[in-house]
C-alpha cells in the first residue's frame, strides 16, 4: 500500500481524463526509442496482442464535453452520434499524430466507415477494422477470430520490425488478467460499499487505464481500492442502480456525478467495456491466441452490439447484474442516434418487466450541457424505488 | 428548355411491359406467401444483402423479405403510420425506419401488399451483410414469432479484399451449421446439385441484368439507372435469384433496352419516355419511397438520368465480374455476401463512384443521405469530397428517409436539386463550380 488518498489518485486520473492531448502517451512513447502507441475505438480489442509487441494500447473514446468540435461536423449528419465526429476532430487537429496505428472494432456501422474514413485521411497510419465472430463456436466463429488476431499481429510486427512470441503474449495476458480481476474488484467494492468508491470516482480510476500502460494502472487500481475501503464516507440514502447502454460514446462526467446527486448508486455500467470484455482469468499455459479467441466467445460480457444466439439468454446480463449487486432498478442511458444501443433497448425492458425491475431511460450525447432534466428524472426514479420497496 | 417527355394518358402511369411483367411475377408471389399456411409451404424471412435464394430454394422454403415489405409499405404510404406505432410501443424515434415500419406492419396485422396476411415466417434466417442492424431486427421478430433463427455472418471488405480466413469462416457457417439447421426446420435433405442448378440460372440472369445496366453508357441512356433501376433489381434482389422467372424477366427486359438503344430512346418514366437528356449522374445511397415518383419527377422534368447508382449494387454487385459459380457453390455464395456494396470498405465504395462517374461519362455525383441509415450515411460526406477531389465533377448533397415520410421534405430537396443542375451548368461552361 503506498498510503495515497482517494483524493490522490481521482486527482492523477482526472488529469489523464482531461488531458485532450494524451501527454501520458506521448511520454511512454518518448521515452525509448522505437515505442510505438496503437489507438482503439470502443468496445472490445485485444490489447494483450499490443502489449505483447512492446507497444501501448491506446483507447480513444471520443472528445468528451471539453472538445470544440470544428472540423468534424463538416464529416458527419446531424444524425449520427457524436463519438466519430470529435474522434475525426482528434485526428485532424493532430491530437494523434504520435499513434502509429488505428483499430476500429466492429460495433456498429458507424465505427466500421470510420475505419474506411481514417484509411482516406490518414494513410500513412497503419489502419485495422477489427472484425469479430458473432458466432461462437471454437471450431467456426472461434477459427475465424484467430485468424483476424493473427492478421492484427501481422500488422504490429510490420510496424516495430520484431516477432511476437506466444510466450510473449502469455506474459501480456497474465497481466491484463491482474489487470480485469483488480476492475472486478473495483466493481464489487462498489456494489458492498457504494458510498464508499462512488461511479464518478471508479469511473475516472478505470479509464485512466485507456491511457496508462497497463502495469502503471494495475498499482493506482490497486491504490483505490485500498484508499477507498479506507475512506469513513457516510452512507447515504441512495437507490442502487445499473447503468447500460453507455459502451460506445462516454458520457459527460457531469452526467454520473448528476445521477449521484440526484439519490443513485451506480452500482454496475457498460462503460468502457475494453477493459472488463473477458469475464474470467484467461489461461496462460497454453495457445495464447487459442486462450484469448476461446474466452471471447465464451466468458465476455454481453452488449448490444453482439447477437444473442440464445433467446432465453437475451437481457439476462442485466438481471444477473441486479443479483450480484443488489440493484434495485436499471437505467438505459443510449447515445443519440446510437441504432445498436437504442435497437436493444426495447427487448431489454421486455425482460425487466416480466421480473418487475423498475427502469427509466434517456438519451445523452458525449457533450451533453444540460443536466438538470436528468438529474429530475433520476430523483424520480430513485423516489419511486424507496417509495416500491417500502410498499 | 425542359427536355420533351412524351406524354402518357394523365390518368395512368406509363410502365414498360417489364414492369408489367415483374408486376405479375411479384403478384404471384405473394400471392403464393400468403397461401402459406393453407399450402402447407414453410416461409423463411431473410435480407436483401445476403439473401440466399438459391439455398433456400433448395429447402422448398419460400422466402420472405421484410425491407421489401417495408419498400412496400412505403411505396403505398403506409410506413409513416407503421412508424408511429412502433414508436408509441417504445421503438426511438432515431433509429432505422425500415425496422420500424416492419414492426408497426406486424403490429397492425401484417397486411401485405396484396391487401392479404403475410405468414408468420418458420424461420429466420438471419444471413446480413453491410449493416449491423439486421442482427437487431431479427432479434426483435424472433421476441414475436419464437421461431428458429439462423445466423449467418458475413465480414467485412475492410481492406478492399477478401481473405482465405472470411471465405472459410463463411464456408464453415453454411456447413456446419445453416444448412443442417435448414434441413431440420425444412424436412428436406440438402442436394449440392440442385444448388448447383440454381447458381447456374442465376449467373444466367445476372448475365443480362449487367448488361441491362450497363447499357446507361449509351447516349442517351436508355434506362434510369436509380429510379428505373430499382424496378430492375427487383427480381433478382429478391426471391426470384436462381428461378426460371428471373433467366426470363432478364432476358426480356434486356431486349427491351436494346430496343429502346436502337431507337434512340431514353428512359421511360411514369409520364412516359424522357427525351432530350440533359444531365447525366451518378447516385449513391437508397431513394425515397414515401414520395418517389415526386421525387423522380424532379430529375426527369430537368432531363436528368441516374446513369449509375450505389442503391442497385446493395443486394450484390455483379458488375465488376462476380457471378454465382455453381463450380463453387458455397464459396460462391460467401463471395456474392461479401461483394455487397454496403460490405465494402469506405474506400471501395469512393473508387467505385468515381468508376462510374468516369465509365459512364456522368457530370457528377448526387449523395442522397438517409436519415436513419448509419450504414450507408455514415462517412457520405467524406465520399462526397473524395468524388469531387479524384473527378473534378461537382457533387451535391440531400437528405431524405427512405421509408419515414416525415423527413422528406419536397422544396428542399428541389431547390438543392436546381441549384446543382446550375452548378453542373457553370461547370460546363467552364465557369467553375460553386462551392
Ligand atoms: S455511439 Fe452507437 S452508433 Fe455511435 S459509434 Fe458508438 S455504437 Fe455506433
Ligand atoms: S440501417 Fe440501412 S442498410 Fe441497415 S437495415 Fe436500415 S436501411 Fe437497411
Amino acid at each position: 500500500m503506498t498510503g495515497k488518498t482517494t483524493e490522490e489518485i481521482v486527482a492523477r486520473a482526472e488529469a489523464l481524463y482531461d488531458d485532450l492531448d494524451f501527454t501520458a502517451a506521448r511520454a511512454w512513447k518518448e521515452a525509448e526509442p522505437g515505442r510505438h502507441v496503437i489507438g482503439h475505438l470502443p468496445i472490445y480489442v485485444p490489447r494483450e496482442l499490443i502489449h505483447a509487441a512492446g507497444m501501448l494500447p491506446l483507447g480513444v473514446m471520443g472528445g468528451g464535453d471539453r472538445l470544440e468540435v470544428i472540423h468534424g461536423d463538416a464529416y458527419y449528419q446531424s444524425y449520427i452520434c457524436r463519438i466519430p465526429r470529435s474522434t475525426i476532430e482528434l485526428g485532424l487537429s493532430g491530437r494523434l499524430d504520435f499513434v502509429s496505428g488505428m483499430l476500429f472494432p466492429s460495433i456498429c456501422d458507424v465505427i466500421r466507415n470510420l475505419s474506411g474514413m481514417w484509411m482516406t485521411l490518414f494513410p500513412d497510419v497503419y489502419v485495422k477494422y477489427f472484425d469479430t465472430p458473432q458466432t461462437f463456436d471454437d471450431e467456426i466463429g472461434g477459427r475465424f477470430y484467430i485468424g483476424e488476431m493473427r492478421e492484427l499481429l501481422e500488422g504490429l510486427e510490420r510496424i516495430s520490425g520484431r516477432k511476437v512470441t506466444d510466450d510473449d503474449i502469455n506474459a501480456s495476458i497474465a497481466v491484463y488478467n491482474e489487470n480485469r480481476a483488480l476492475l472486478r474488484a473495483l466493481y464489487a467494492l462498489r456494489a458492498e460499499l457504494p458510498w464508499r468508491a462512488p461511479a464518478s470516482e471508479a469511473y475516472l480510476v478505470a479509464r485512466a487505464g485507456l491511457v496508462l500502460p497497463v502495469e502503471e494502472h494495475n498499482t493506482m487500481l490497486r491504490d483505490y481500492i485500498d484508499a477507498a475501503r479506507a475512506t469513513r464516507r457516510p452512507m447515504k440514502d441512495n437507490a442502487k442502480v445499473i447503468l447500460t447502454g453507455m459502451f460506445c460514446e462516454q458520457p459527460p462526467l457531469n452526467l454520473i456525478k448528476s445521477l449521484e446527486l440526484a439519490g443513485c448508486y451506480v452500482v454496475d455500467d457498460d462503460f468502457m467495456l475494453v477493459a472488463r470484455w473477458l469475464t474470467e482469468e484467461v489461461p496462460t499455459d497454453g495457445n495464447p491466441l487459442e486462450a484469448l479467441s476461446h474466452a471471447f466467445l465464451h466468458h465476455s460480457m454481453s452488449t448490444a452490439a453482439k447477437y444473442e444466439p440464445d433467446e432465453a439468454e437475451k437481457g439476462r446480463f442485466l438481471i444477473r447484474a441486479m443479483e450480484r449487486t443488489g440493484a434495485e432498478g436499471v437505467i438505459f442511458a443510449s447515445t443519440s442516434f446510437c441504432d445498436p444501443a437504442l435497437l436493444d433497448r426495447p427487448m431489454l425492458q421486455h425482460v425487466l418487466d416480466e421480473v418487475n425491475i423498475p427502469y427509466i431511460a434517456f438519451k445523452y450525447a458525449e457533450n451533453s450541457g444540460q443536466m438538470q432534466p436528468i438529474r429530475e428524472q433520476a430523483g424520480t426514479f430513485v423516489d419511486s424505488i424507496k417509495l416500491w420497496s417500502a410498499a | 428548355m425542359k427536355p420533351a417527355i412524351v406524354k402518357a394518358r394523365p390518368e395512368d402511369v406509363q410502365k414498360d411491359a417489364s414492369m408489367i411483367l415483374q408486376k405479375e411475377m411479384m403478384a404471384r408471389h405473394y400471392d403464393r406467401l400468403c397461401d402459406a399456411p393453407m399450402t402447407g409451404e414453410k416461409v423463411a424471412s431473410t435480407f436483401v444483402p445476403g439473401n440466399l435464394n438459391e439455398l433456400i430454394m433448395c429447402f422448398d422454403l419460400v422466402n420472405n423479405l421484410p425491407e421489401v415489405n417495408a419498400i412496400q409499405s412505403g411505396l403505398r404510404k403506409k410506413s409513416g403510420q407503421y412508424i408511429m406505432e412502433a414508436e408509441r410501443a417504445g421503438h426511438s424515434e432515431d433509429v432505422c425506419t425500415y425496422v420500424k415500419s416492419d414492426i408497426g406492419m406486424m403490429m397492425k396485422g401484417n397486411i401485405g401488399p396484396n391487401a392479404r396476411e403475410l405468414p408468420r415466417p418458420d424461420v429466420l434466417l438471419l444471413s446480413y451483410t453491410g449493416c449491423f442492424t439486421f442482427l437487431k431486427w431479427f432479434e426483435l421478430l424472433r421476441e414475436q414469432y419464437k421461431c428458429p433463427t439462423i445466423f449467418l455472418q458475413t465480414p467485412y471488405m475492410a481492406d478492399g479484399r477478401i481473405t482465405p480466413n472470411m471465405i472459410q469462416y463463411m464456408v464453415r457457417q453454411l456447413k456446419e451449421d445453416v444448412i443442417p439447421t435448414l434441413e431440420e426446420v425444412s424436412g428436406v435433405n440438402f442436394d449440392i446439385d440442385r444448388l448447383r442448378e440454381y447458381l447456374k440460372k442465376s449467373a444466367r440472369a445476372e448475365d443480362d441484368l449487367v448488361a441491362v445496366l450497363q447499357s446507361a453508357k449509351h447516349k442517351p441512356s436508355p434506362i434510369d439507372a436509380y429510379f428505373g433501376g430499382i424496378y430492375y433489381i427487383g427480381p433478382i434482389f429478391g426471391a426470384f435469384r436462381g428461378t426460371d422467372d428471373a433467366i426470363e424477366y432478364y432476358k426480356f427486359l434486356r431486349r427491351e433496352v436494346e430496343e429502346r438503344i436502337a431507337k434512340g430512346l431514353g428512359p421511360i418514366t411514369p409520364d412516359g419516355t424522357m427525351e432530350g437528356e440533359k444531365y447525366r449522374l451518378v447516385v449513391e445511397g437508397p431513394p425515397n419511397y414515401t414520395s418517389f415518383r415526386q421525387f423522380w419527377k424532379m430529375f426527369y422534368e430537368e432531363g436528368a438520368t441516374v446513369v449509375a447508382s450505389s442503391y442497385t449494387k446493395v443486394g450484390g454487385t455483379y458488375d465488376f465480374g462476380f457471378r454465382h459459380d455453381p463450380e463453387r457453390p458455397l464459396e460462391s455464395l460467401a463471395e456474392y455476401c461479401l461483394n455487397v456494396y454496403t460490405n465494402r470498405s469506405l474506400p471501395m465504395r469512393i473508387d467505385m463512384l468515381v468508376n462510374y462517374i468516369n465509365e459512364y461519362e456522368a457530370d457528377g455525383l448526387l449523395i442522397n443521405s438517409i436519415k436513419s441509415c448509419n450504414s450507408f450515411s455514415a462517412g457520405q460526406l467524406l465520399i462526397m469530397r473524395e468524388v469531387e477531389k479524384r473527378t473534378g465533377k461537382p457533387a451535391a448533397f440531400i437528405e431524405t428517409d427512405l421509408v419515414d415520410p416525415r423527413y422528406f421534405s419536397a422544396a428542399n430537396v428541389k431547390n438543392r436539386l436546381e441549384s446543382y443542375f446550375q452548378m453542373v451548368e457553370q461547370k460546363r461552361s467552364g465557369k467553375g463550380a460553386a462551392a
